[in-house]
């Protein structure tokens, strides 16, 4: 070994940007990042961002998209030009988080929602010619006119059928292939056969024909599913960009002493390694040299600094933050923390995998009851008639009637106006099946730091220093990145005068220096408390500054309860949910929060493993919504029953989360869990709509009174009827957040003062 | 019967218009930004 702990040299913390990476980035073609402002809401702002990034050197194209809240930039550039952009936006007075990159399997389901909004038009334009062409038919036309017509209606049927139908079509053979039968069977059964039936009577110029019902079955299915589809949010998996923060590479120590490069998966347990500031830990390992100050923000959700000396453990993960150190592993790549987590995330999103939809269940109770009933429709009407004709008639008329036109419409309207109402107040999500999770919800687990408190600290109480003592304290702590010591600076004024000299930071400990000749302390009490001369009242806080010789001064740092945390839990409780905090912080803290927001259960000091524990626990008999913020908060979103982030979050927190809120307000859960309780109510009706007008059709199919007529207008009032009590959800649940509306705060137009009529003239 | 043959088409003609005129504008992503579209007329290019 060539190098010890004291002859490291002391370099200054360089934060958490990745000093060593020494990954060369290409800097070749334009790349493109994507920025969510919720606030963006007028064309001033568009303007404001556009002019205001496009000035931005390095910037090729800004494009803000109000429909969607975000601005995509095209750029080109270092690998810190995502973060330039992002201040360059704060600075503009717009807040903004960056959106994950997309990737191959978004471009996949942009192309399949594209694909299903073109077979949409076409089925509308086939629906919309052959109704004319039916109208005619059905007020009376001649038997000639009627059979061009019949013939007509084919012609446009038969494409569109098959263009539009494909999505219905390769669905059911998928399903059939697999020997399971999904709800596009019987409508890819009930499609063609009402098609080839009409098809014959057109040619031979007989009967009724049926196209319009096929036809317009497939409108009103594909409206359904393409407002599915619109729905499904960007899934990005949480999994890979945790992976992100495992570097790849390691600086390995020999034997004899020398540095070199080594390949992450090489490390083994036992082996030497140098972590530099800004270094992540590759793997799980125990301190040997050197001291410095570590950010565990990965294990606990808490930002502070802890201090590292030999002998202490570190999780893979954790952040090495002030001068370089020495380590040695204790695990490999594969058994380190930060593995673990990963493994628990996907275990988490798989088991998650297996919920199945309201509609799905339904399904599975109503493609069988369909399909027996069109058989037995055959039967009895071969039985009674032996006619094969009439007795196929009978039975596809069945199929029509059944197919479930009001049911896809059901759910996918309902989800559509509830993201949309969620969208308004500022909360994004994920998917329909989120929605449904979210109203099963009973029991409420909060993480603590960054979801019912404010990142920052803030100081309680400010003791009055005189004005010389104030700038030099202020001087003191404007030194340390630590947040204790940026909040307290940020208490007092800066000023020119203070002269220290000697500036020395204890991680963990607090900061040092001289001024006048004398020693300056500002941290911990008990250390503080060290100086000649200085005592403290232990109840007055745990932080203190002191001048030795001089008067001492305690501190109370505290971070805020987020705005409206209380009156949410207190909303919360009202409704009846459990709530418990589980954070990775301290028992006097989360105490402390506990008994301000009212929360009766907590616990502290918890790991993510324990975290993720405590939910199976409680999941084995309750439903269980986590809101949480930090890495340490991933897997337990993953793998409760419905999560929700802060958009704050950590992005792989914000991307295993089924819902996002964008504003501060913490009221976002109470109504989001009050919209989604609305949302189900409203589904659950229009499956009893749906069931309802079965009652009343379906007899008549039966019976073989259903002409292509009355199939028209069944299928279109009964959802005509769903949609219309879909969009009851529009001005249900009240407001989130005292936030007024954005057309609220929109700037006003004064109108300027006309000019005196005497000067104008 | 004659002026059948020639509205069906013409009908049918101006309806499949209409289909190619909401295909291209679906392609060239006119249906991207909704809100944004309303809102991008009031802003003046040459306003200072």
């Amino acid at each position: 070994m060539t190098c010890c702990g004291a002859s490291l040299p002391d370099l200054p913390a360089t934060g958490t940007g990745d000093a060593a990476e020494i990954d060369d980035t290409i800097n070749g073609g334009p790349r493109i990042t994507a920025f969510m402002v919720p606030s963006m809401h007028c064309a001033g702002c568009i303007r404001k961002l556009e002019t205001g990034l496009s000035g931005l050197s390095g910037v090729e194209r800004a494009r803000a998209n109000l429909s969607t809240r975000q601005i995509e930039i095209i750029w080109r550039g270092n690998e810190d030009m995502p973060e330039r952009i992002g201040k360059r936006i704060s600075s503009l007075g717009f807040d903004n988080h960056i959106v994950e990159a997309d990737t191959d399997q978004d471009d996949e389901l942009r192309r399949k929602g594209r694909h299903l909004l073109l077979c949409l038009a076409v089925a509308g334009f086939a629906s919309a010619n052959i109704m004319l062409l039916s109208i005619s038919v059905w007020s009376g036309a001649e038997a000639e006119t009627a059979r061009l017509f019949g013939l007509l209606s084919g012609l446009i049927a038969v494409p569109a059928i098959f263009f539009a139908g494909s999505p219905f079509f390769s669905s059911a053979i998928t399903a059939l292939s697999a020997r399971q039968v999904n709800m596009d069977v019987p409508i890819s059964l009930a499609v063609l056969l009402s098609l080839f039936m009409s098809l014959y009577e057109a040619m031979i110029g007989g009967g009724e024909t049926f196209f319009d019902a096929g036809v317009m079955l497939l409108f009103f299915l594909l409206i359904g599913r393409t407002l599915d589809h619109l729905m499904r949010e960007k899934a990005v998996s949480g999994v890979r960009s945790l992976a992100r923060l495992i570097p790849r590479s390691v600086t390995r120590i020999d034997e004899d002493g020398a540095l070199c490069r080594a390949d992450l998966a090489s490390v083994e347990p036992g082996m030497k390694l140098r972590l530099l500031p800004g270094d992540r830990f590759p793997v799980d390992a125990r301190v040997i040299r050197g001291a410095s100050a570590a950010d565990r923000a990965v294990v606990t959700g808490e930002a502070g600094h802890v201090p590292v000396g030999p002998g202490d453990k570190f999780e893979a993960g954790v952040l090495n933050l002030k001068s370089a150190i020495d380590v040695e592993a204790v695990s490999d790549a594969q058994t380190s923390f930060l593995a673990e987590v990963m493994e628990m995330m996907k275990a988490a999103e798989t088991s998650k995998g297996h919920y199945r939809r309201l509609a799905d269940r339904m399904a599975a109770i109503y493609t069988p009851a369909v399909h027996i009933l069109a058989l037995a429709t055959f039967i009895g009407w071969m039985v009674i008639t032996a006619d094969v004709k009439s007795s196929l008639v009978a039975a596809v008329a069945v199929l029509i009637i059944t197919c479930p036109c009001a049911l896809g419409l059901a759910v996918p309207v309902t989800h559509v106006v509830a993201a949309n109402r969620l969208f308004q107040e500022g909360i994004l999500m994920r998917d329909g099946s989120a929605l449904e999770r979210l109203a099963e919800a009973d029991t409420i687990f909060f993480d603590k730091t960054g979801t019912l408190t404010d990142d920052e600290l803030c100081l309680d109480e400010k003791p009055a220093l005189d004005d010389s003592m104030a700038a030099v304290l202020h001087a003191l702590a404007a030194k340390s990145r630590h947040p204790a010591a940026q909040a307290i600076a940020a208490s007092y004024p800066e000023a020119e005068k203070a002269g220290l000299t000697g500036f020395v930071e204890h991680p963990g400990i607090g900061l040092e220096a001289c001024w006048n000749g004398s020693r300056l302390r500002l941290g911990r009490l008990d250390w503080v408390a060290e100086l000649d001369g200085l005592s403290f009242d232990p109840e007055a806080g745990s932080t203190a500054f002191g001048i030795e010789g001089g008067r001492g001064f305690s501190f109370h740092l505290t971070s805020d309860l987020k705005p409206d945390a209380a009156s949410a839990v207190a909303r919360l409780g009202a409704g009846g949910f459990q709530m418990a905090i589980l954070s990775g912080d301290s028992e006097s803290n989360v105490k402390h929060i506990a008994a301000e927001t009212g929360i009766e259960q907590w616990h502290a000091n918890l790991t993510p493993r324990q975290k993720v524990e405590k939910i199976r626990d409680a999941g084995s008999n309750r439903r269980v919504l986590m809101v949480g913020d930090g890495l340490n908060d991933a897997p337990s979103l993953a793998a409760a029953h419905v999560s929700l982030a802060p958009a704050s979050a950590m992005d792989v927190s914000r991307a295993s989360a089924d819902f996002v809120f964008t504003r501060p307000s913490l009221l976002a859960v109470p109504f989001a869990l009050n919209l989604s309780k609305a949302a189900n109510r409203i589904v659950r009706q229009n499956f009893a709509l749906a069931l309802a007008y079965n009652c009343i059709a379906v007899p008549l199919a039966v019976a073989g009174h259903v002409t292509p007529l009355v199939a028209a207008i069944a299928m279109s009032a009964s959802s005509i009827v769903v949609v219309s009590n879909s969009m009851r959800l529009a001005v249900a649940g009240g407001r989130a957040s005292a936030v007024p509306k954005l057309s609220e705060t929109a700037p006003t137009l004064t109108p300027m003062t006309p000019p005196p009529a005497g000067i104008a003239a | 019967m004659s002026h059948l043959i020639v509205l069906i088409p013409i009908a049918l003609g101006l309806g499949f218009l209409g289909l190619c005129a909401f295909i291209w504008s679906l392609k060239t992503g006119q249906f991207d930004d909704l809100d944004g579209a309303a809102q991008r007329i009031l802003d003046d290019e040459e306003a200072p």
